[in-house]
């Protein structure tokens, strides 16, 4: 007796919906209303402090002006400096601790764990806690410069120096996270790629160039993504560490939407520059996602 | 090409002895095939000659110098792994000259070498692709030519034929075979495979239990098996074994009332004492013409060879079946297919046998 198959196809799609729906729903709500309504404000000239003087139709002229104004220029530029500067930083020193983390030595763990800890906090808390520590008069970095000689430093008066000093504290939180995706990579790879290196007669840096680094690229690569992401769209460290300043010398973009949405409540304008910041986040994710599906097809 | 020596050599993992006083010298140019169980020690002995696992005591000598304490890289070896050793990000050309390019060899060098090893191992078309797009019998093939690009005065290979389907292993075996020959490299290779090594060897040591059980030429191995666990482990079926009792005039085979007269009987093994008698099935024989009359258990065949059991109280024997027909048959034993071991110990008794 042959067995009749379970449900026929269109049965089974059907279903599928069904069990996704509710979901599909939620997330309908939850990503596609917000980004629309955000779209739509962004033709408007509005104030969400004052709805009663209604909504007035501005075309694109939210985004002409955006365009032309120098200071916006200004915030990219700098959101663009603190993005190579931390991103860099974290990438190059995540790797190369992951890689150090791979030997078997005492401690390890304990030690592991307790990098991961700057990962855990709040960008608020650690943005307080270093706004304490690089103090120019009583900062314990300060502190610890005069010690070694050095001349104080006016971390967060001073807009170049305020510049380094919010690289440094993003790079003290985020490096973890490189280590993290670091480690899970490097362990990745079978011990026997090691032992036939080793017998191949390949110093320890032929290995580590040649072998372990392209072998882990996609997942590095893809923790160079979040980070880039993560980083162009920084700003509750700004606000705890700097307030932006000196003058608006560390304003993020994202920081200046929401002074323009929460500040000065030009709630079109504000979105209209959220819309170009999702456009540009959106196309450096396409373009760096692109990359690494065409890096898959060869591992 | 070197002479590779194991003097007492011993590894302890912990407070097991994964590999206890072993003594070896393997010569110039020789294939050497270490055959054992999972887990007697052999691939631990590889891994040591290799410099990939320490040794606890004892010496590795390469041409007479020692080398325990030398680095992978400065032994001159080639190593071949059980299981996915090609690096998978680069190309087949790539994982090929990477012992060379490790090493600093000029470009023109490794050209010509690659072109070398790529018409030994006819790997023209595959040079540009990935490891991942070829069969596993293809990789170890290219694991085999990144092996033997360098000249290696020693190839170490762990059982490099286990991962791959079992009709392209047949041909790999042959190839390398025929490759060991041209190239005249001292190899030592690990297998659980008693055929690999019976085809392949110059000499098999028998490992068991961390310890080596016998070194002897591959019909050595098999016609005289030092040990009951070298006769059970050689051949297929494997030989069979029943203890003897001694009964006036001879020996008797267990309960049975087959008894080998003194005369076919080795001088001074019934002095002995306990002694087990190993015979192959190939030389216990179902006969028509005379011989002892058994009660025969079952027959079956294997391709053309046909074969039969029957029991000795608990034992169950393995014989071939020569009759012409399915009629009535009596068993005989081929006088010179016939073991005596030492019942207690398990040791291999001469032809001269003392007590």
């Amino acid at each position: 007796m042959m067995e009749k198959p379970l449900q026929p196809r269109s049965t089974g799609r059907l279903m599928i919906l069904g069990f996704l729906s509710p979901t599909l729903i939620i997330l309908l709500f939850m990503v596609a209303y917000p980004i629309f309504s955000l779209v739509y404000y962004s033709f408007f000239n509005f104030s969400a402090l004052r709805p009663a003087e209604g909504m007035k139709w501005a075309g694109l002229s939210n985004y002409g002006y955006l365009l032309s104004d120098s200071a916006l220029w200004d915030r990219f530029v700098f959101t663009g400096k603190f993005v190579f500067l931390c991103v860099s930083a974290q990438m190059i020193i995540g790797i190369f601790v992951g890689y150090q983390l791979q030997k078997a030595f005492r401690g390890r763990d304990v030690l592991f764990t307790a990098l991961m800890l700057p990962m855990m906090l709040s960008p608020v808390v650690a943005g307080f806690l270093w706004r304490y520590m690089l103090n120019s008069e009583w900062g314990v970095v300060n502190f610890i410069l005069t010690l070694f000689g050095g001349d104080k430093v006016d971390w967060l008066g001073r807009a170049d120096a305020a510049l380094w000093a919010a690289a440094m504290v993003d790079t003290w939180m985020w490096t973890p996270f490189i280590v993290l995706l670091a480690t899970a990579a490097f362990r990745g790879i079978p011990d026997t790629i090691y032992e036939a290196a080793e017998v191949d007669g390949a110093s320890p840096a032929y290995v580590f160039f040649r072998l372990t680094l392209p072998m882990s690229a996609p997942v590095l690569f893809i923790a160079l993504i979040l980070r880039l992401i993560d980083s162009f769209k920084q700003y509750d460290l700004f606000v705890a560490l700097t307030g932006g300043g000196p003058g608006s010398a560390t304003e993020t973009v994202s920081f200046a939407v929401a002074k323009t949405a929460f500040r000065f409540f030009y709630t079109g304008e504000a979105s209209a520059l959220a819309v170009i910041l999702l456009c540009i986040i959106m196309g450096l994710a396409m373009i760096l996602v692109r990359h690494l599906s065409s890096m898959g097809g060869r591992n | 090409m070197a002479k590779v020596e194991l003097r007492d050599l011993s590894i302890l993992f912990g407070g097991f002895k994964a590999v206890d006083r072993v003594n070896l010298t393997v010569n110039d140019g020789e294939f050497v095939v270490y055959l054992g169980p999972s887990g007697c020690g052999k691939t631990t002995t590889l891994r040591a000659i290799a410099g990939l696992q320490g040794t606890t005591s004892g010496d590795i000598l390469f041409d007479g110098t020692r080398v325990n304490d030398l680095a992978p890289s400065a032994r001159n070896i080639a190593m071949v792994f059980q299981f996915v050793s090609l690096y998978p990000n680069l190309t087949i050309a790539e994982n090929i000259v990477f012992p060379l390019k490790a090493r600093g060899v000029a470009k023109a060098d490794i050209a010509r070498k690659l072109d070398w090893v790529t018409g030994i191992f006819k790997l023209g078309d595959d040079l540009r692709r990935h490891p991942s797009a070829l069969p596993p019998g293809a990789r170890q093939k290219v694991a085999l030519a990144r092996a033997v690009i360098r000249d290696p005065a020693v190839l170490l290979l762990d059982e490099p034929l286990s991962a791959i389907d079992e009709q392209f292993r047949e041909e790999m075996r042959w190839e390398l075979g025929h490759l060991q020959r041209e190239l005249g490299v001292t190899t030592i290779y690990v297998t659980h495979d008693q055929r690999e090594a019976m085809s392949l060897a110059d000499r098999i040591v028998l490992m068991n239990q961390s310890r080596i059980v016998q070194v002897a030429e591959p019909a050595r191995l098999f016609h005289e098996p030092a040990s009951v666990f070298a006769a059970q482990f050689i051949g297929s079926p494997s030989m069979n074994l029943i203890d003897l009792v001694p009964v006036a005039g001879g020996l008797r085979l267990g309960d049975s009332p087959v008894v080998l007269t003194d005369s076919e009987l080795p001088p001074g093994l019934r002095a002995h004492g306990p002694v087990r008698l190993g015979i192959r099935p190939r030389d216990l024989r179902l006969v028509s013409g005379p011989g002892h009359a058994l009660a025969v258990d079952d027959t079956y065949s294997v391709g053309r060879e046909r074969f039969f059991t029957f029991r000795i109280g608990e034992a169950i024997l393995q014989g071939t079946d020569h009759r012409n027909a399915s009629g009535p048959g009596n068993i005989t034993l081929a006088p010179e297919g016939m073991n005596f071991f030492d019942a207690a110990t398990g040791q291999r008794l001469g032809e001269r046998i003392t007590a």
